[in-house]
């Protein structure tokens, strides 16, 4: 039987969603299941943990986010207890932290994926940004991997087993590449890359200040909001709002485009969304084509009278 | 300081891709491009050689023939030199950092390394970093600011939601750019003349040891995603449509 590890991801200490993909994941395939977690108190993140089979406790008196400390720590992890498969979310976290892990654990990553068989470690993840899908086969001693949110059905454990628990101590080494300070944004964001839902404004939306008619709808939906390159380009969205070729590739369970009119670099950014609703103006606009729904009317009359419907209903 | 960047070329953007015989993609009709977040990274690194006097800058491709293209590209933007390390089949990434690392570390000054955080045809986001570790130095990715410090570099990256990171790091490092870097000049006619003139230095993967036989990655097949089936319009009355759309989103799609 493999020994398969996960990178349990905490942001700001409290367990992200998307680490239930990576956990049905693992669980499914039958394989020794390895989570690894850097936190000093374990309690709150264990009833998310049922069902595998050890848990490997990173402590130490520092646990902030430096790559090349979780990287090596990591890394020593796999040697230790012979992990041969290990798999994290493709968060900007992960991004940064795998491909480092694999130099440093002799291993060979396949970023992004949408599909893992664990034990086979083969891989398919999209290439020529989701226009064509690509499957890997990893040869290599050690294989990575890095899962897109919102792809893998999420699946309760079956079993209630406690796993059990390691305490491994942190690596020391230095810092070569050293994070001295982390800006958050003033707004509380979703992170459109693990949203369920986004509501995402174009070129229509005219200005900036209107941007609030889309963050109304999305407030009752809980959802983040994007925008297109044509929105961020003339300054009326911010570049971390951009959805698309040169923007986040975003994947939730409910997509609505306002006002954008679906030019393929938007349309590569979130066409695996599993819904996709379309508002804008004009009817030949390419994103009816790609809509799974779509109202031809002006956003403007269109969000608002959603709004209002939504609030009925959540 | 002797700077470098590394570029890929890439399918346009706007480019359709259809697939040849499962393994590879029909090129005769493709425009290529250099990747743009590749050009971000030409653009900062030109931005340093002109703030940095007695610089250079170095752009290295790997690639067939017909990546000569981009190295003019970056040398009509003002790059001094460029390198074309001939690769004619599929390299794994790993085996890719290995032979950008090699050409590099033939001059033992070299100083910033700029490459774009990921090539827009395999999009596989680790080519920065596995080359950072081929070569020993720092690296940080997805930059959106940047900017050298006596000895160090500063670099902001961007995050999860809008957060930003601050990062330090010493010469020589590897800086992945992201949209928002910067907006890349264009070439003028005279750089475009210019580059011309400059001989593309060859190397081929025998003379650094690398062939495609090291690959640990090995591709099996591309396919082409399940379209969508052709949505539908809601017609009527707009707050007829918004409450047929609200119905249709709970009772036939079950997303809200």
């Amino acid at each position: 039987m493999a020994n398969i590890g996960l990178y349990i991801e905490l942001k700001d200490g409290v367990f992200k969603k998307s680490n239930r993909e990576l956990l049905s994941l693992a669980r499914k395939s039958g394989q020794n299941v390895h989570a690894v977690v850097f936190c000093s108190d374990l309690q709150p993140v264990l009833p998310e943990l049922r069902g595998i089979q050890t848990v490997i406790q990173v402590r130490g008196t520092d646990l902030a986010y430096q790559p090349d400390r979780y990287a090596q720590t990591m890394a020593d992890i796999i040697a230790e207890f012979k992990l041969t498969v290990f798999c994290g979310i493709f968060s900007a976290q992960g991004k940064d932290l795998f491909p480092r892990l694999a130099a440093k654990a002799k291993a060979s990553l396949v970023n992004d994926c949408l599909a893992v068989d664990l034990v086979a470690r083969k891989a398919t993840k999209p290439v020529y940004s989701g226009k064509l899908q690509a499957e890997f086969q990893v040869e290599d001693e050690r294989a990575l991997f890095t899962i897109r949110p919102n792809v893998i059905a999420v699946e309760e454990a079956v079993s209630n087993a406690q796993p059990e628990i390691k305490a491994f101590q942190l690596t020391a080494v230095p810092e070569r590449t050293r994070i001295t300070q982390v800006l958050k944004s003033s707004a509380k964001k979703i992170d459109l890359t693990e949203a369920e839902a986004i509501v995402s404004g174009g070129r229509a939306m005219k200005n900036k200040e209107n941007f609030v008619v889309l963050e109304e709808l999305a407030a009752c939906l809980k959802a983040g909001v994007g925008a297109s390159r044509a929105a961020v380009d003339a300054e009326y969205a911010s570049a971390d709002m951009q959805v698309g070729q040169t923007g986040k590739v975003v994947n939730p369970k409910l997509y609505i485009a306002c006002g954008i009119s679906g030019a393929i670099q938007h349309f590569v950014g979130m066409k695996t969304s599993k819904i996709i609703v379309a508002i804008n103006k004009d009817p030949e606009a390419p994103i009816f084509k790609k809509a799974d729904y779509g109202i031809v009317g002006d956003l403007f009359v269109i969000a608002p009278l959603l709004k209002d419907e939504l609030k009925k209903l959540l | 300081m002797n700077i470098y960047v590394c570029l890929k070329q890439v399918p346009d953007t706007e480019a359709s891709i259809l697939i040849k015989d499962g393994k590879s993609i029909q090129e005769a009709t493709i425009k290529w491009i250099v990747s743009p977040y590749d050009e971000y990274a030409i653009e900062e690194a030109l931005k340093l050689k002109e703030k940095t006097p007695g610089s250079t800058v170095t752009a290295v491709c790997l690639g067939p023939e017909r990546v000569h293209n981009a190295l003019r590209t970056a040398l009509a933007m003002g790059a001094d030199h460029a390198v074309h390390v001939e690769s004619n089949g599929y390299l794994d990434d790993q085996n890719t950092a290995r032979a950008l690392a090699e050409v590099i570390k033939k001059d033992s000054a070299f100083g910033v390394i700029f490459t774009g955080k990921q090539a827009i045809d395999n999009d596989s986001y680790q080519l920065h970093i596995l080359l950072a570790e081929s070569l020993a130095v720092p690296v940080a990715t997805n930059v959106t600011a940047f900017a050298v410090e006596g000895p160090l570099v500063k670099v902001q990256r961007e995050i999860d939601e809008g957060a930003k990171e601050m990062i330090e790091m010493s010469i020589p490092c590897v800086v992945a750019a992201a949209k928002g870097l910067n907006t890349p000049r264009y070439a003028s006619m005279m750089g475009i003349m210019k580059a011309k003139k400059i001989e593309i230095k060859k190397i081929t993967l025998d003379e650094i040891g690398i062939s495609e036989s090291q690959n640990k990655v090995r591709l099996l097949k591309l396919s082409a995603p399940a379209e969508k089936p052709q949505g539908r319009i809601i017609p009527g009355e707009p707050a007829d449509a918004v409450r047929e759309l609200v119905r249709l989103l709970r009772e036939e799609a079950k997303v809200i």
